[in-house]
C-alpha cells in the first residue's frame, strides 16, 4: 500500500439488533494520508476477508458528502473531528501516525443498531411522509416564473434544504432530539410562498410523528448545529417553534 | 432480422407527442386501483414515476437498496438541469434544445424521443418549483440560468452545486406524500435480484431484504426499472459506490435487449486519481467550465518542472500557457461537449504535458475570471475605480464562492489544496452510461410489461450526453412520459387479476436466486470481491475507455472471460446469507459487471466507427481542419445496436435504423 501511517482502531461490533455489541481492536498499517476514512475501512475489510474473518458493516454510498448515508461516530464526534465534513469526506491527513481511533454507530433510541456501525434511520422517512412536502400533483404547476420569490427567501430556503438527512444531529444530542432535522424541512417550506397553504398542518403532523418515533425533546444545547455536516442553523428551530405556536393557536381556535 | 419496433407515432415530429398523448388509451379510476406497479429505483426517474402513478390511483411498490429512497445516486448530481424556457431571451426554443441534444449525441439518438424530451422540459421546472425546490434566483426573484457544454444559450437551472439533491428531495417528498397516503408501499434496503416473467410478460420481481437476507416475491401488473447507470463496471467512476447493473442485467437475461452498451461518457473535469487505495472519483461539475479556463504549459520542460515539484502553475507566464480548448475550438472554447474535452485532455497528457505526479492532470484555472470578470464587476458596483489586484481577488472570490462554494470546499477537502489560491487539477473519469436497456417510444423494453426509465434506458442521449440533460431525462420519463405511455399497456391488462406469488414462475425465479447465493458461499476462495472488480475496471479503462481499437478490444474480451472463470473459482464471500452482508451484495453486482463488461467490448468491437463517447482509433479524420477528430460512418452505423442475450458469452445483434427526418445530419463541429 501507499502510505506510512500506523493506527489502532477500536470498532463497535454487533451481530444484529438483538445481540450485544462490544468494541474490538484492530491495528491497521501503511495508511496513506490521502485516503478517506472509509477507504481505510475498505483496506481493513479486505484484510479481514482475506484472513477469513467477517468484515465490518458500515453505511455509505456517494462518498461525496451528499447522500447522507455514512454515519460513524468517531472519537466521540458524529462524522469525526472536522467541522462541516461527513465521514466519507474525512481524510486520514486529519489524524496522526500512532493515533487510536474509536468508531461507534449513531446512538439513539429512534435509530436502532442493525449491525456493527449500521443503524436504522427510517424514522426520518416516516416524519417526512407526514408533512415534509407541498401537496401538488404532477401536471398542476403554473409557469415557474409566474411566482417570483425574493432571492433572500430563496437562499434561506435553500440553506435549510441542504440537510442530507444523515442524523448526526440526533446522534450528537444528549436528548436524541430530531429538532434540527425536522426544523430544516419545516423552515424550508414555510419560507417559500408555495409552502404557506399547509404550513400549520405540516408542522403539527411532523412534530407529532417525531414524538411518536421516540426522539427526545430539545433543550437548546446547540450541539446539533456544531456537528451538522451541512451547517444547518439552529435558527431553523426558532422558525419551527414559531410555526408550531402559530399552528397550535389556530388549531385550538378551530377546536373551540 | 430485426425484432425491434420503436412504436414511434405517425405525424410531423413536433405534433407526435401532443397527438399521441391525447389518443393513448386510458385506464379508468376504478381499474387503476386494482392495477399494481412495481418500481425498482427511487432516483429521479423512479421517485417521480412512483409519485405520479400513485397520484393517478395505481397501487405502487417502490424498491431501493439504500436505507432511504432519498439517498439514490441522483442526489449527487451537481451542476444543473436543462429546460427550453428561454427565460434569458437568448434564442432558446424547444427546437434548439432538441437540435443540441441530437447533435451533442453525435446523431445516434432517436428524433421522436428527443423532441418529446425537449417539449416537456419546461414542465419539469414548473413542477419542481411548485414542489418547493429552491432553484437559484436573481435579485428580482426570477429563476437564474447558466451555460453548460455543447450549447450556446443559457438554459441550465441549478441550485448551487447541489441541483440533483434538491430535485431528488422534491421527488422524494412527493413520493413520501404518497407513502403517507397509503398509495405507495416502500421497500428500502431491498435489492431486486430477478425479474419474474409469466407467459412472456413481466409479472413481478424477486427481492432480497438486505437486513434479514430473506428472499421476497412481489407481483406487479407491470415492472419499471429506474435503476440507474452502470459506470461502476470501470470500478473507478464518479458514481456512488452502490450504483450497479444488476437489475438491468437480470432484465437483459430475461429477454430485454441491451442498447448501445459501449457508449460511455468520460467526464473531463474530475479530481485525478491519488493512489491505489482510491475507491471512487469525484466530479467537479461541468458548470465550472463557465468560469474556469483549461490549460497546460506550452513548453514540455515546464510540465516536467511542475511534475517534479520545481515549478508551480503561477510560475508559468501567460504566454507560456496553452489554453488548448480555446485554441482548438474557438467557437465553443472551454464549453465543448464532454467527449471532445476529455479526448483533448488525454491527447495533451499523452504528449507529455500533464501537470501532476502521475502526468495525468490538466489545470482548471479560475484566476482570470475571478479577478477580471467578477472582481471588476463588484468593484464597479462598489464605486472603486482603481482596485488593487488583491481587492479584485477578494471581490471575485466572494462571487465565485456563491456560485461554486460547495465544489471548491469539496476539492479542498479531498486534495488538501485551496482552489481559490491555485488552479484545480483535473482529469477525465467515467461518469455516465448512455447505453442501457433498449426501450420503445413508450419506454417499454422488449419484454412486455417491463419498462426502463432514466439512466437505466438507452434512449435519449445517443453516443454522448450533454451536461444537465440526465436530470431532465430522468424527470421527464417519470413525471411526464410514463404516466401516459403506461396506459397503452395497462389498459389491455385490466382483466388480469393479481397473480398469487405461489405461482410456479415465482417459485422457479426464487430458486434460481437462492442457488446463486449458495454458490457464492460455496466457493470459499482466497480473494475479496474488490480484487476482481479492480481487475475488471483496469481492463475496461485501458481497452474500452477513452480510446478503443480492434486489437485491444479482442484482448479485453479474452481477459474478461478468464476473469469470469477466476472469479467463480476463487472469490471469497464471508458472513452468512440470512443477515446484512455487504460482501454478498457486492459479489452479486460484480458477477453481473463481469458479464456486462464483455458485452460492452463486443459492442465496441463491432462498431467500427467513432461516434460521441465511443472513439475507435481506426476511425479518425486524417487531414483538413478536422484532423484528429472522431470520424463517424453513417453509411454503415447509423443504427442503435441492441443486443439479445443468447446464453453465456453469446449475444446477438439487432439493429434499429435511425432515420433523421427533420435534422440534417452533418459532422459535429465545435470549431
Ligand atoms: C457526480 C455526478 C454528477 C452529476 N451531475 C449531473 C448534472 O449536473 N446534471 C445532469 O443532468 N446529470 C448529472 N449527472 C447524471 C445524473 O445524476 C444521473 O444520470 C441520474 O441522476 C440518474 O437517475 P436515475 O433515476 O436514472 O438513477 P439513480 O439516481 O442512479 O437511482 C437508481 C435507483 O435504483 C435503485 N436500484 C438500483 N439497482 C437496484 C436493485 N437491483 N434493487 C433495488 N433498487 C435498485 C437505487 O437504490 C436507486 O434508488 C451526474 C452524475 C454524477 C455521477
Ligand atoms: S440537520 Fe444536519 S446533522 Fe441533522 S440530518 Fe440534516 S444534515 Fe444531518
Ligand atoms: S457516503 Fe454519502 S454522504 Fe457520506
Amino acid at each position: 500500500m501507499s502510505g506510512n501511517m500506523n493506527l489502532t482502531l477500536k470498532v463497535w461490533r454487533q451481530k444484529n439488533g438483538g445481540s450485544k455489541g462490544e468494541l474490538v481492536t484492530y491495528p491497521v498499517s501503511d495508511i496513506s494520508p490521502d485516503m478517506s476514512f472509509l477507504e481505510m475501512f475498505d483496506v481493513l475489510n479486505d484484510q479481514l476477508v482475506t484472513e477469513g474473518k467477517e468484515p465490518i458493516a458500515f453505511d455509505h454510498d456517494c462518498r461525496e458528502g451528499i447522500c447522507g448515508m455514512c454515519s460513524m461516530h468517531i472519537n466521540g464526534h458524529a462524522h469525526g473531528p472536522k467541522d462541516q465534513v461527513t465521514t466519507c469526506q474525512l481524510h486520514m491527513r486529519s489524524f496522526k501516525d500512532g493515533d487510536t481511533i474509536v468508531v461507534e454507530p449513531w446512538r439513539a433510541a429512534a435509530f436502532p443498531v442493525v449491525k456493527d456501525l449500521v443503524v436504522d434511520r427510517s424514522s426520518f422517512d416516516r416524519i417526512i411522509a407526514k408533512g415534509g412536502f407541498i401537496s401538488v400533483n404532477t401536471g398542476n404547476a403554473k409557469d415557474a416564473n409566474n411566482l417570483p420569490i425574493p432571492k433572500v427567501d430563496a437562499d434561506k430556503a435553500f440553506e435549510a434544504a441542504a440537510c442530507i438527512g444523515c442524523g448526526a444531529c440526533v446522534a450528537t444530542c444528549k436528548n436524541s432530539s430530531a429538532m434540527l432535522f425536522v426544523s430544516a424541512k419545516v423552515a424550508q417550506l414555510s419560507l417559500l410562498p408555495q409552502g404557506k397553504a399547509e404550513a400549520s398542518q405540516r408542522v403539527l403532523n411532523m412534530v407529532a410523528q417525531m414524538d411518536e418515533e421516540g426522539f427526545g425533546s430539545c433543550t437548546n444545547t446547540g450541539a446539533c448545529e456544531v456537528e451538522c455536516p451541512k451547517g444547518i442553523s439552529i435558527q431553523n428551530i426558532a422558525i419551527m417553534n414559531k410555526e408550531y405556536l402559530k399552528a397550535s393557536v389556530v388549531s385550538e381556535q378551530e377546536a373551540q | 432480422m430485426s425484432k425491434l419496433d420503436s412504436k414511434i407515432p405517425e405525424g410531423p415530429l413536433d405534433k407526435k407527442w401532443e397527438k399521441y398523448k391525447s389518443s393513448v388509451p386510458l385506464v379508468n379510476p376504478a381499474n387503476k386501483r386494482s392495477l399494481e406497479i412495481i418500481i425498482v429505483g427511487s432516483g429521479l426517474a423512479g421517485a417521480s414515476a412512483a409519485a405520479s402513478l400513485a397520484e393517478m390511483g395505481y397501487k405502487v411498490k417502490v424498491f431501493c437498496f439504500q436505507d432511504s429512497p432519498r439517498r439514490a445516486h441522483s442526489i449527487a448530481a451537481q451542476g444543473g438541469v436543462n429546460a427550453a424556457k428561454n427565460y434569458q431571451n437568448d434564442g432558446d426554443s424547444v427546437y434548439r434544445l432538441f437540435y443540441d441534444t441530437i447533435k451533442g449525441g453525435d446523431y445516434r439518438a432517436r428524433e421522436a424521443n428527443v423532441h418529446r424530451l425537449a417539449e416537456v422540459s419546461g414542465n419539469i421546472i414548473d413542477q419542481c418549483v411548485a414542489q418547493g425546490v429552491p432553484l437559484a434566483r436573481e435579485y428580482g426573484g426570477m429563476l437564474s440560468n447558466r451555460s453548460f457544454g455543447g450549447t450556446q444559450v443559457q438554459r441550465t437551472f441549478y441550485a448551487a452545486g447541489q441541483t440533483g439533491q434538491q430535485l431528488l428531495l422534491g421527488a422524494y417528498s412527493a413520493l413520501q406524500r404518497q407513502v403517507g397516503l397509503g398509495n405507495v408501499e416502500l421497500f428500502a434496503r431491498h435489492e431486486m435480484l430477478e425479474v419474474v416473467t409469466i407467459e412472456g410478460k413481466a409479472r413481478g420481481i424477486i427481492a432480497r431484504n438486505l437486513i434479514t437476507g430473506k428472499l421476497e416475491r412481489h407481483f406487479g401488473h407491470a415492472v419499471l426499472l429506474g435503476t440507474g447507470g452502470y459506470g461502476n463496471v470501470f470500478f473507478l467512476s464518479t458514481n456512488a459506490m452502490g450504483s450497479n447493473v444488476t437489475a438491468a442485467w437480470k432484465a437483459h437475461k430475461k429477454g430485454a435487449f441491451f442498447g448501445n452498451p459501449c457508449y460511455t461518457q468520460i467526464h473531463p473535469t474530475c479530481i485525478p486519481v491519488s493512489g491505489d487505495h482510491q475507491s471512487k472519483l469525484t466530479l467537479m461539475s461541468e458548470s465550472l467550465r463557465n468560469d474556469g479556463r483549461i490549460w497546460v504549459p506550452k513548453k514540455i520542460e515546464d510540465s516536467v518542472a511542475i511534475r517534479e515539484g520545481r515549478k508551480k502553475a503561477i510560475d508559468i507566464a501567460e504566454d507560456d500557457r496553452d489554453y488548448y480548448l480555446e485554441r482548438r475550438y474557438p467557437a465553443f472554447g472551454n464549453l465543448v461537449p464532454r467527449d471532445v474535452a476529455s479526448r483533448a485532455a488525454k491527447e495533451r497528457c499523452d504528449a507529455g504535458f500533464g501537470v501532476n505526479k502521475t502526468g495525468e492532470a490538466v489545470y482548471l484555472d479560475f484566476a482570470s475570471n475571478m479577478k477580471y470578470k467578477y472582481g471588476k464587476q463588484v468593484a464597479i458596483v462598489k464605486g472603486i475605480h482603481n482596485p488593487t489586484e488583491e481587492q479584485l481577488h477578494a471581490f471575485g472570490k466572494e462571487v465565485v464562492k456563491e456560485k461554486y462554494g460547495n465544489l471548491f470546499d469539496m476539492y479542498k477537502q479531498i486534495t488538501g489544496e485551496d482552489p481559490y489560491e491555485m488552479p484545480m487539477m483535473i482529469y477525465p473519469a467515467v461518469h455516465y452510461t448512455m447505453g442501457g436497456i433498449w426501450v420503445d417510444y413508450n419506454l417499454m423494453t422488449t419484454v412486455p410489461g417491463l419498462y426502463a426509465l432514466g439512466e437505466a434506458n438507452f434512449s435519449d442521449h445517443g453516443a454522448n450526453r450533454l451536461g444537465a440533460s440526465a436530470l431532465m431525462q430522468g424527470l421527464a420519463d417519470g413525471y411526464f412520459v410514463i404516466p401516459y405511455t403506461i396506459g397503452a399497456y395497462l389498459s389491455g391488462d385490466i382483466r388480469t387479476k393479481a397473480i398469487p406469488t405461489t405461482h410456479e414462475a415465482f417459485e422457479a425465479a426464487e430458486k434460481e436466486v437462492q442457488a446463486r447465493i449458495d454458490k457464492f458461499f460455496a466457493i470459499k476462495g482466497s480473494k475479496p470481491v474488490d480484487y476482481f472488480h479492480k481487475k475488471l475496471g483496469k481492463i475496461m479503462w485501458d481497452k474500452c475507455g477513452m480510446a478503443r481499437n480492434e486489437a485491444g478490444l479482442k484482448q479485453a474480451i479474452v481477459e474478461i472471460q478468464q476473469l469470469q472463470k477466476d472469479f467463480w473459482a476463487d472469490v471469497r464471500v464471508s458472513g452468512e446469507a440470512n443477515e446484512l452482508n455487504p460482501e454478498l451484495e457486492k459479489a452479486g453486482r460484480v458477477a453481473d459487471f463481469l458479464e456486462l463488461g464483455e458485452l460492452m467490448c463486443v459492442d465496441a468491437l463491432h462498431r467500427v466507427e467513432s461516434c460521441g463517447g465511443h472513439f475507435r482509433e481506426e476511425s479518425a479524420e486524417t487531414s483538413g481542419e478536422q484532423e484528429g477528430e472522431a470520424k463517424r460512418d453513417d453509411a454503415n452505423f447509423m443504427y442503435v445496436g441492441a443486443w439479445e442475450y443468447k446464453g453465456p458469452n453469446t449475444f446477438e445483434l439487432h439493429k434499429e435504423e435511425l432515420k433523421y427526418e427533420v435534422i440534417k445530419v452533418s459532422q459535429r463541429s465545435y470549431k
